[in-house]
């Protein structure tokens, strides 16, 4: 099949599904507004307009998108808005079951036993509900060197689409470095310092978290990766080396997976992580 | 000292300084998880009362958090001078209002008054004062700073250029900057974010941003902000920095989560002084915000305002060229709504300013918190009317690599349009030389990336 039959295919599936009696809008079997996602060339008589297409494929920022008066135009205002409500609906999704089967991720779960204590308690979401610590005690995976750890965070979309390349990736880029991985798990409302938790039931050397970032207006599937050598009661932020922005138009899943086993190799021989790691990598640059 | 009341026929008391700060701070979601905060509206009246009749010198004398234990305690008190304070001593907190708010207290007075007020004192003025009082209070003090530009002339306003990219391509920065500068934002700083906090990274970031910087004579400053160590070592490896940049918190345990120090901030700042490209004598450039403390575990006990008081008593330390608050940006369980977010906001910008600082705002929410668009404009209007010096300008106020939303460009144009405000000096006649703005009106031409192809 080539490209245009799909394109093809695809557009009469979506006739479909607007012409079905379901669409609460389409009862009186009009032709539905299909408002436009992508950001508008609005710049009024532009001195050069190849730029500003140029521009508008080279990042994903809202530029190039013109004004009335000193204001957006009014499609680039609504599509804002758009965004935004999506994105407050994102962070209210949990992962799916059937993706974790998939996966082969055993869920945990955190202190926080709803949305609402997630998000008003931090110390909820860094903390293993009794049951997960007694899992995890009795089945955990432990002596490794590495140990992942799935968290949904704030995005769910994050680790449902970044997850299913870079797992796989991560895990093979460090076998193949001789690194030996504890089976990873999934942490179900958690928040990155349930790591160090882990990391003591498990006695890793190390642990990564891959987590959903808040989802942003630009993309709701942004996962970043904590990664902390042997956490300790001392433990601060600066400790934690962080990579951030694992999405397909940011750092990709699949580059993000030899990327972070790289790193992983050079923050186990240097036996820890975040800013002491980057001062050490700079004195042996 | 009277710690306690009888308020409606309710005798109420408290335990310490520290609670009455904490249970007088207006509503917020912070300090309602950390366990401080007012446990009925009239037991919060009831703070704010013993509060308003507490000497400043009570205040002095039971720091929120010790002396011995706390570098940013001792660096509050080692800066503020003796004299003045001795001269205020006696006065009660519900007295500095008066003070603040009176007709015949000016700028000249609140500066000097500054000076003899420690970083509690400021945050518990604060609490007896609604929004119109921090407004006309604001207003009454803005102060200047000079690295390349210089900020917080009166009638003006700046704007940071935010020109984050997702993955750091220095190409799509390089647009984004040529965006904001064609909306006139750019005059505080071109303040770059980058991903990845590597030397190798942020000096490509800080050459680059130089480079278009000379290519087209802009009177401004550059900055990367990576963590502050970072930039030391690019700036010993000869990379061009204007300005230096660190985020701070209000107790140093906060700060060693930061992975910073006064001795890591006092090497950062001779180094610029002795490295650094910009004219000065102001180098540094802070970011705070409430409810970085208790997000870290490091708060002590402290409300959430108190702390941020507490990191303008400790940056004013290095005479920043730019000081800015970022409310909003933590998430719902620090700041819940709009309304605390706002409040925050106006809370903020006060505090900062008596305590000198040339500060500016960056109201912001995350999809989160229950906070809109709506409710970060509103912040932008009042705070901007209290007399901000500078906002952020983030490409259609979405900020593609912080995933947060900000003020933006246009919302930046037309804070000053809607305020008859106008870019700083030097900057503006740029701009009337690049036929962005005639008479402090953006012209025909701008809002296109385009012109500086």
């Amino acid at each position: 099949m080539d490209i245009q039959e799909i394109v093809q295919r695809v557009v009469e599936e979506v006739k479909k599904n607007m012409n079905s009696p379901k669409t609460i809008t389409n009862q009186n079997k009009e032709e539905p507004i299909l408002f436009p996602e992508d950001r508008i060339k609005g710049v009024d008589k532009p001195h050069n307009a190849a730029s500003i297409e140029r521009a508008q494929s080279i990042t994903p920022a809202r530029i190039g998108i013109g004004r009335s008066g000193t204001r957006m135009l009014t499609t680039s205002y609504l599509q804002f808005l758009i965004d935004h409500a999506a994105a407050q609906d994102a962070v209210l999704r949990d992962v799916s079951d059937d993706f974790l089967q998939r996966m082969g991720l055993h869920k945990l779960e955190t202190k926080a036993s709803d949305m609402k204590s997630y998000l008003m308690d931090l110390d909820a979401g860094r903390k293993l509900s009794d049951a997960s610590i007694q899992y995890l005690e009795n089945n955990g995976d432990k002596g490794k060197d590495v140990q992942i750890i799935v968290c949904d965070g704030l995005s769910s979309s994050a680790v449902e689409a970044n997850v299913v390349d870079l797992l796989p990736a991560l895990i093979q880029g460090l076998k193949l470095k001789n690194i030996s991985v504890a089976k990873p798990f999934f942490i179900k409302r958690g928040r990155v310092w349930v790591q160090d938790e882990v990391a003591e039931i498990v006695n890793c050397n190390l642990v990564i978290s891959l987590i959903g970032e808040r989802p942003g207006l630009n993309t709701d599937e942004s996962l970043s990766a904590y990664m902390i050598y042997r956490p300790t009661e001392k433990t601060v932020e600066a400790d934690r080396t962080v990579i951030s922005n694992i999405h397909k138009d940011g750092l990709t899943s699949v580059e993000a997976g030899a990327y972070l086993s790289d790193l992983i190799e050079q923050m186990l021989l240097a036996k820890c992580t975040g800013v002491s790691f980057t001062q050490q990598r700079n004195l042996h640059m | 000292m009277k710690l306690s009341c009888v308020v409606k026929g309710t005798h109420y008391s408290f335990s310490s300084v520290r609670e009455v700060l904490a249970k007088a701070s207006e509503a917020k979601s912070g300090d309602v998880m950390a366990r401080i905060a007012a446990e009925s509206s009239l037991e919060r009246m009831a703070a704010k009362v013993v509060l308003s009749e507490m000497q400043l010198k009570d205040i002095y004398e039971n720091p929120v958090i010790p002396y011995e234990i706390d570098e940013v305690t001792r660096l509050i008190y080692d800066d503020i001078s003796d004299t003045i304070y001795k001269d205020i001593q006696s006065w009660t907190v519900g007295e500095l209002r008066n003070y603040i708010l009176s007709s015949d207290t000016g700028r000249d007075q609140l500066l000097k008054l500054s000076r003899g007020l420690t970083s509690e004192m400021i945050s518990a003025v604060a609490k007896l004062m609604s929004s119109i009082d921090l407004v006309l209070a604001s207003q009454k003090m803005k102060y200047q700073a000079h690295c390349n530009t210089t900020i917080g002339e009166p009638g003006r306003l700046a704007f940071r250029c935010q020109p984050n990219h997702p993955n750091d391509v220095p190409e799509g920065i390089l647009y984004s900057i040529k965006e904001g500068l064609s909306y006139g934002a750019g005059d505080a700083v071109i303040g770059i974010n980058p991903n990845v906090d590597t030397i190798e990274s942020v000096k490509k970031l800080l050459t680059l941003s130089h480079e278009f910087i000379e290519k087209w004579q802009i009177p401004t400053q550059n900055c990367v902000l990576a963590h502050i160590t970072t930039q030391m070592e690019a700036l010993k490896q000869g990379a061009p920095i204007a300005l230096m940049f660190q985020s701070l918190a209000g107790t140093q345990k906060g700060n060693e989560a930061f992975g910073i120090s006064k001795k890591i901030l006092d090497e950062g700042y001779e180094m610029m002084a002795r490295y650094g490209t910009s004219a000065g004598p102001n180098f540094m450039y802070f970011e705070t915000g409430q409810g970085s403390e208790v997000s870290l575990n490091a708060a002590y006990g402290v409300d959430m305002q108190t702390l941020e008081s507490r990191s303008y008593g400790f940056a004013r330390h290095w005479k920043p060229f730019m000081v800015n608050t970022v409310s909003g940006f933590i998430g719902p369980e620090t700041l819940y709504d709009g309304r605390q977010l706002i409040r925050a906001d106006l809370e903020d910008g006060f505090m900062g300013k008596l305590h000198g600082l040339p500060m500016g705002m960056a109201p912001t929410y995350t999809n989160h918190m229950d906070a809109d668009q709506n409710d970060q404009e509103v912040s932008g209007i009042i705070t901007a009317v209290a007399g901000a010096n500078f906002y952020m300008g983030v490409p259609g106020g979405d900020d593609v690599m912080l995933n947060y939303q900000d003020t933006s460009y246009h919302d930046d144009a037309s804070l000053r349009e809607m305020l008859g405000l106008r870019p700083l000096r030097e900057f503006e006649k740029w701009l009337e030389k690049m036929g962005l703005m005639e008479n402090g009106r953006l012209t025909k031409r701008a809002g296109d990336l385009s012109i500086f192809d």
